[in-house]
């Protein structure tokens, strides 16, 4: 039991890790700012969410897996919201996604 | 299996850290902070299992939520150049 346990973590970690590092990647090499947002986006969710739950799996203490939740749900939620804050005060102070010239659909 | 992911953390926030370095604009500086801070979290609570003290998820907390707060008070002061602006309707 305890080695499927940890089998799962192993891969919960590892894969939060992997997906911390696509973020951190396309943060770095992503063309423009609306773009890197989204690379941040999935560190905020994916990365976390995993990460979390492997760690999760990891203790045996309620207090311990609690405060894990707490963690995850104030991750889950401010991250969201602060990319967006961001990304509505870059719109604001003049910034533009940069849109394919063929599809354009653009309402601003 | 924490050093993995504590590693894995590290060279995201070297990486965060060279955007916020590289720019070009505030807007990418922040972000990238803001990333910086989550990823931060993240570390804080791997780092916490590999020390086999868990009590460390509580500084987490506490950073995941000044992150939060510094990130929105850095937006405001750079859109009204005053923290204790009040605001008005949006027009965008």
């Amino acid at each position: 039991m305890s080695n499927v346990l940890d089998i799962l973590s192993w891969a919960a970690i590892v894969g939060g890790s992997f997906f911390a590092l696509v973020g951190g990647i396309g943060l770095l090499r992503l063309p423009d700012f609306f773009s890197r947002v989204h690379a941040v986006g999935i560190q905020d969710t994916l990365a976390t969410g995993l990460i979390i739950f492997g760690l999760l799996l990891q203790t045996d203490e309620w207090l311990v897996a609690v405060k894990l939740g707490l963690v995850f749900i104030v991750v889950l939620f401010t991250g969201p919201t602060a990319t967006h804050a961001l990304a509505r005060a870059a719109l604001h102070a003049g910034f533009r996604p940069p849109l394919d010239s063929e599809t354009k659909t653009s309402n601003n | 299996m924490f050093a993995t992911a504590a590693v894995a953390l590290l060279a995201v926030m070297a990486m965060a850290l060279l955007r916020a370095l590289a720019g070009p604009s505030l807007y990418d500086r922040i972000l990238a902070i803001n990333g910086l801070g989550t990823s931060t979290v993240l570390l804080i609570a791997v780092l916490g299992f590999v020390a086999g003290r868990p009590d460390f998820l509580d500084i987490a907390l506490l950073y995941a939520l000044i992150n939060f707060i510094g990130t929105l008070a850095v937006l405001k002061f750079f859109r009204h150049g005053d923290l204790g602006h009040e605001g008005d309707e949006e027009t965008l």
